[in-house]
């Protein structure tokens, strides 16, 4: 009797469906969300850095500049386009509007060309601002 | 002093024990989110890799130490919050879920101590 409830059979999930805007928007707004949960510990890092002296500064520092490290980076800030730009999106559902299946597709489109748009953007401006 | 009636206290709380507290919450950070998340990245921009000094100088600025400050608890309320919902979602087994949990306020906790205590730091002595 004890296994009753755990060999019932379980409802479909994400593997059955065809993957969608809206739904793979969802998903990586999840995904982002936990990233950008890991990702403070790149700004502790700094931050503790900046505050133990320029010695420990600098023997940490060089590290944001090399290349894996930039790669992290600029993933972190595609994270956070798309969290930001996802969470605008959910604001407008708060408020009861845009839940016409087309607007909503295409509103799902516009999160990823324009969180893309807005990483590029920023890279362009460090790289202009930097060297 | 707490004016509410015992009933106006547990009304609408339900089974889950508490009510809208958790979404409004999440609600207003995302809000304040906004705004000093697109302040950090234009800090980050301009100071990432910077040279010490100028990166003390930078968060020895008043305006900046505060901002930064509210960067890291609006963002790490809001990543608790956010976290909890994932673990809830995914994990079934009532002592890991309840371990898992603590983790998570411990850790926005540990992250929001240090970052704070290295703010002030910088804004006092730097």
């Amino acid at each position: 009797m004890a296994n009753v409830t755990r060999s019932r059979p379980l409802s479909p999930h994400l593997q059955i469906y065809k993957p969608i805007p809206t739904m793979v928007m969802s998903i990586l707004h999840r995904i982002t969300g936990v990233a950008l949960y890991f990702g403070t510990i790149l700004v502790v890092a700094w931050l503790i850095a900046v505050a133990s002296g320029e010695a420990r500064y600098n023997s940490i520092s060089w590290i944001f500049g090399t290349i894996p490290a930039l790669l992290v980076l600029f993933g972190y800030s595609w994270a956070l386009f798309h969290h930001m730009l996802g969470g605008i999106r959910h604001f407008m559902w708060d408020m009861g509007h845009g839940y016409e299946k087309s607007f909503s597709t295409k509103l799902a489109i516009g999160n990823m060309i324009g969180s893309i748009c807005l990483t590029v953007l920023l890279w362009i401006v460090i790289y202009l601002v930097r060297f | 002093m707490d004016m509410r009636t015992p009933l106006g206290k547990v009304r609408g709380l339900g089974s889950a024990k508490n009510g809208t507290e958790h979404f409004w919450h999440q609600r207003v950070t995302a809000v304040s989110n906004v705004p000093l998340m697109l302040f950090f990245m234009f800090f980050i921009v301009r100071y990432a890799g910077a040279p010490y000094a100028e990166a003390v100088s930078a968060l020895s600025n008043p305006f900046v130490a505060v901002v930064m400050a509210l960067v890291v608890l609006s963002g790490l309320i809001h990543m608790r919050l956010g976290m909890q919902v994932v673990i809830e979602d995914y994990v079934h087994n009532d002592a890991v879920k309840l371990g898992l949990l603590m983790l998570n306020t411990f850790f926005a906790i540990i992250v929001g101590a240090l970052c704070l205590f290295a703010i002030l730091k910088i804004a006092f002595t730097g």
